[in-house]
């Protein structure tokens, strides 16, 4: 290789192995933190997330799939994303979305320039694999979900692990915002309606989540599909995925939700440990370990209180929240605590 | 997402009213900031604008 060659290489993210080039999160499917591995039961269209970024949609009173993140996976991964069908649906309703979601933030793509005549042409990767075999759909969409891509891929082996690459030319109109909001999203279709299936390869003034053709994974009892390495990059070609260490990428997950417990042993997490005290209430302020993507909703599952009887949030933003505990009756408190029972927990959530 | 009994809240360390609505969110109680980059209050105000829920004023 001429020495020129190798320079121009160092432009290329597969020669250099230069980092950060994914705008997806937890792609690996290292982290999740809502499930530690155990199955989510997908049978409404509510969000359920398998893993951190990643969740699973579905059809009320319909086709039910499970969903978990799994330690099966191809080479150089240790993780993917499971889902099973235990009830198929071989009918899908016109409006039915049974589909793997995950959301990116404005801030997140804004070198794409989508939306513009500048518009990067990009890859999307990601290693597949499933009981079926044929071909699948997907789609990439905008936050505002007015622009769609509806994709194919195919699976040719049963059972084998398979890395898929599509490339999309990026699209020049329609509204893709470049701030903390919701820009972009990308489906892959275990079996979506008539209204949300369009013809692959082209972007369409509307919201689509497959590709017409598509096999549906929902309308087979007990069929699997699996995914891991899910990467999208800038260019026609897609390089090695992007592994990062895993304190990196929790850290990226948790700038949209962060979890404190369960715990079950060892020092409880007193995120209420008063740094205040009054008559009534005491206060104190719980940092997040990184700025969110906004104001997070706090929410427990139970909370333990020690002389009060109530608990709330005061002034927050994307770095802290104050929490406090009050007592009607006491004139001394000494706050609320999540109990290491190994069930309670609390989270921070500002997703998508 | 199946958000019940919203309310908003007033801050007593500050007196700021209706600074945020307590609710229950899938079965676990939520604080849900007056922020519409808060999905959780985005929904909830589609909810509110299509005749689906009512917040009640605070204690």
């Amino acid at each position: 290789m001429s020495r020129a060659r190798e320079i121009a290489d160092l432009g290329s993210p597969a020669a250099s192995g230069l980092s950060n080039r994914n705008p997806i999160i937890n792609g690996a499917m290292t982290v999740d933190q809502r499930n530690s591995g155990s199955a989510l039961t997908v049978n409404s269209a509510s969000e359920f997330y398998a893993v951190d970024r990643f969740m699973g949609i579905g059809v009320a009173s319909d086709g039910v799939y499970t969903l978990q993140q799994v330690t099966d996976a191809p080479d150089n991964f240790v993780n993917s994303i499971k889902a099973t069908v235990t009830t198929a649906d071989a009918s899908i309703p016109s409006t039915g979305r049974y589909l793997i979601r995950h959301k990116l933030e404005g801030n997140t793509i804004s070198q794409l320039n989508l939306g513009s005549s500048a518009a990067q042409t990009f890859t999307l990767s990601f290693y597949v694999k499933s009981s079926l075999t044929g071909t699948f759909g997907g789609s990439i969409l905008n936050g505002a979900q007015d622009r769609s891509y509806p994709f194919t891929y195919t699976i040719s082996s049963a059972n084998t692990w398979e890395r898929k690459t599509v490339t999309i030319a990026g699209d020049t109109t329609g509204t893709w915002p470049t701030n903390n909001t919701k820009a972009m999203q990308i489906g892959w279709s275990l079996g979506v309606g008539s209204d949300y299936l369009n013809t692959a390869g082209t972007w369409v003034g509307s919201q689509e989540w497959g590709a017409t053709g598509e096999t549906a994974v929902i309308a087979t009892n007990a069929a699997t599909w699996q995914m891991t390495g899910v990467q999208l990059e800038i260019g026609t070609s897609a390089a090695n995925f992007d592994h990062e260490d895993y304190g990196v990428t929790l850290a990226k997950c948790q700038r949209y939700y962060m979890q404190w417990g369960p715990e079950t042993a060892g020092s409880v997490f007193r995120h209420f440990n008063p740094a205040y005290a009054n008559d009534s209430y005491c206060a104190g302020t719980q940092a997040f370990p990184v700025e969110m993507r906004a104001v997070p909703t706090v929410a427990y599952s139970a909370i333990t209180y020690q002389n009060a009887d109530s608990w709330g949030t005061g002034s927050s933003d994307r770095n802290q929240v104050l929490t406090y505990s009050m007592s009607t009756s006491a004139t001394v408190i000494s706050g609320a605590y999540i109990a290491n029972n190994g069930t309670d927990y609390a989270y921070a959530n500002a997703e998508l | 997402m199946k958000i019940e009994s919203p309310q908003y809240q007033n801050d007593p360390l500050t007196g700021q009213e209706n600074h945020c609505i307590k609710a229950t969110i899938d079965g676990m109680t939520a604080f849900i900031p007056i922020d519409l980059d808060n999905t959780d209050y985005a929904e909830i105000m589609r909810q509110v604008n299509a005749g689906e829920l009512t917040i009640a004023d605070a204690d």
